[in-house]
């Protein structure tokens, strides 16, 4: 069973060596299935390719409350394609096999919840899971799931929010695994012009409650944005901009190779910090 | 019996399913409106525009007729929520929500809306009490219910189109809690029925429970006894649970909850979550739903826009689990043709979500299984629908 603060697994060792070479970890998310299971594997391995320490895998959804319109098209467009849960921990374990970074499923909880936790827990360890993150799954709601993970030895990612009290903080830095998961600002995920000017202090404000790192998401966009929360955060989340990309260029030949540049520049602008 | 715990639940169901950033403010609003109704002065507040801007208590009217219909010795009773301002029930909720988001300084209003009632209602307690309001309906809603889409728009609401998934109540509830999601620090989301994170099934429902303590008293002064049955239409649930929990202690009412069986019980067909559902999370809470076996949520279809949900309320999931009330559904056919015995028969031109009670009991009623008193949730008046109605009879209303 992982403890927070003794850190052991993937995760951790992809935030230790970022850390010991100064670096930022880049962590591209993508919906799992758009335009196709296979793709996805091919994209996984080129974000790999492009400097991704760690690489969340959307689960479609059919009412993805917390996603805007690029993630929600994602979604639609790879339910159509039959993705569902198990098919997405088939691809985490190919994945896995073939080296691919830490893996961290990105989902919403019914899907869980119709598979059954333990199921899924099994099924997870088994796969080589390292991260599992629930966006509608607040730790109130979370105790069997994190139990079952914690024994699988799967780390159940904590988020945090802009409008979490003081006291939820506390409670999420001491019951997290992993790395914590800062949401940049409130709202669904999607690419945003700038930065909320208070987003560096808040995330001060939760390093001084947890030894875990701290990867901030949502909202950001490109290498500009990138660079800016490198200065204070260990590790940056890419969505929305990414499956836009990947929507954008679905079906030409060279997509691999557009995702491994979209990851090695965002990479590069983080390397820029001091 | 049925209060929820602390975590928001009735039994295994109900709790706080939602985004790490709708936490807080939902904590927030629990605290806010537990103070609020321990406080005097906020209730007396409540019960005047009920009284004074809403018109109640509305009737309990002894509707002769459609006794007749039902069989010798029947007699049943319309609680008239068709005759609350603004055409239905929804507007006890909203001006009971509008009141609790003016003391917690909110300045605007979000709502979804099915049918529009719910928008026309929170549009109108905008209006009254200066505040800004958004309301999501899905465009396939808005083509149906056309002259509730105008109404809102003449009460000063922004009345914005859902185009995701199947355009329906379902979506345009995602796309109000992503609205919420982004906007919670100004905005107060009123949601419309005993669904969602706690605290709404519960403060949704204790704002509806008005319809069942004024019908309680109405009966019994009528009739000198309690009912034998109550029966009402089931959406998201809220005016079941509102006529229903002033008389959950009375052991020998029956309580019969009426849903939308559609064209047929056929995934994608009806949206009878207790004929083809089972137990999952959905918008905030576990509950009964329409979902698939990878747990997405399955579309749903029938005549009325109100019903037309792939979840229902949390509550409703615990009292029939403990055998307190029971489940049916009506389809299409047997609503639509409800809809015009009772504008025939009675006068009275019901919302077609009601019409789906009213055809519970034509078709129970008469075989003795109800009892010989009933009181029916007439929840809203049908003047909505009346262009749909006619659209989908081949005869379409000029210029709707």
């Amino acid at each position: 069973m992982s403890q927070a603060g003794a850190p052991t697994g993937r995760i951790a060792a992809a935030f230790a060596a970022a850390a010991a070479a100064r670096r930022t970890v880049l962590i591209p998310y993508v919906t799992a299935g758009d335009p196709s299971l296979q793709a996805t594997r091919d994209i996984v391995h080129a974000a790999a390719r492009g400097g991704a320490g760690i690489v969340e895998l959307g689960v479609p959804f059919s009412d993805p409350i917390a996603d805007g319109p690029v993630n929600q098209r994602a979604a639609e467009r790879a339910l159509r394609r039959g993705t569902n849960l198990r098919r997405v921990v088939d691809l985490a374990a190919r994945l896995r096999a073939e080296g691919a970074p830490p893996l961290v499923l990105f989902t919403y909880y019914n899907p869980i919840h119709r598979l059954g936790i333990a199921a899924f827990a099994d099924a997870a360890r088994r796969a080589g899971v390292d991260g599992v993150l629930v966006t509608d799954l607040p730790m109130e709601e979370a105790g069997d799931l994190a139990a079952a993970l914690d024994a699988a030895g799967v780390d159940l990612i904590a988020l945090l929010s802009p409008t979490s009290s003081p006291e939820r903080l506390d409670r999420l830095c001491r019951s997290g695994r992993g790395f914590l998961y800062f949401i940049s600002r409130t709202g669904v995920t999607g690419a945003q012009e700038s930065l909320p000017p208070e987003l560096a202090a808040q995330v001060r404000a939760v390093r001084q409650r947890t030894r875990l790192p701290i990867a901030v998401g949502f909202g950001i966009a490109g290498p500009g944005q990138a660079r800016a929360v490198a200065a204070f955060a260990d590790g940056v989340v890419v969505g929305s901009a990414l499956v836009r990309l990947i929507e954008e260029h679905a079906a030409d030949a060279d997509l691999p190779a557009r995702v491994e540049r979209f990851c090695r520049d965002l990479l590069g602008a983080t390397e820029a910090k001091g | 019996m049925t209060t929820p715990d602390a975590g928001g639940r009735f039994g295994p169901y109900g709790g706080r399913y939602v985004p790490e950033t709708l936490m807080s403010p939902l904590q927030e609003l629990e605290t806010a409106w537990l103070e609020a109704r321990r406080d005097p002065a906020f209730m007396r507040e409540f019960d005047g525009y009920l009284r004074q801007f809403a018109g109640r208590p509305t009737p309990l009217f002894h509707a002769a007729n459609l006794s007749a219909l039902c069989g010798p010795g029947m007699r049943v009773y319309l609680k008239r929520e068709d005759l609350a301002h603004t055409g239905a029930h929804k507007i006890n909720n909203t001006i009971g929500q509008a009141l609790l988001a003016r003391r917690m300084g909110k300045t605007r209003v979000i709502a979804e809306t099915g049918a529009g009632q719910h928008g026309v209602a929170t549009a109108t307690v905008a209006a009254l009490f200066s505040m800004r309001c958004a309301i999501y309906m899905g465009e396939e809603d808005m083509r149906r219910q056309a002259l509730n889409v105008y109404r809102m728009k003449l009460l000063g609401a922004e009345v914005i189109p859902v185009r995701a998934g199947s355009r329906t109540l379902k979506d345009a509830i995602s796309e109000a809690m992503r609205d919420w999601v982004t906007n919670v620090r100004d905005t107060h989301y009123i949601l419309g029925s005993v669904l969602g994170a706690h605290p709404y099934p519960a403060m949704v429902r204790d704002f509806q429970s008005v319809i069942g303590h004024e019908a309680r008293l109405q009966i019994q002064e009528a009739e000198g006894r309690m009912p034998d049955a109550l029966v009402a239409c089931v959406g998201g649930g809220s005016n079941s649970i509102g006529l229903f929990h002033a008389f959950l202690e009375d052991l020998d009412v029956k309580m019969i909850g009426v849903e939308a069986g559609g064209t047929a019980i056929e995934p994608g067909r009806h949206a009878a979550r207790f004929a083809g559902g089972s137990p999952g999370v959905l918008q905030g809470t576990r509950t009964y739903l329409l979902q698939d076996d990878d747990g997405n949520i399955l579309n749903t279809a029938s005549v009325s826009a109100g019903l037309d949900y792939a979840a229902v309320g949390p509550e409703h999931a615990w009292l029939r689990d403990r055998g307190r009330t029971s489940y049916a559904f009506a389809h299409d056919d047997e609503a639509l043709a409800a809809f015009h015995l009772l504008a025939r028969r009675e006068g009275i031109i019901p919302a077609l979500e009601s019409a789906h009670a009213v055809a519970y009991v034509l078709r129970e009623a008469p075989k003795g299984t109800l009892g010989t008193l009933l009181i029916l949730n007439l929840s809203g008046r049908g003047d909505k629908d009346v262009a749909e109605v006619a659209r989908r009879e081949g005869t379409p209303v000029e210029g709707a």
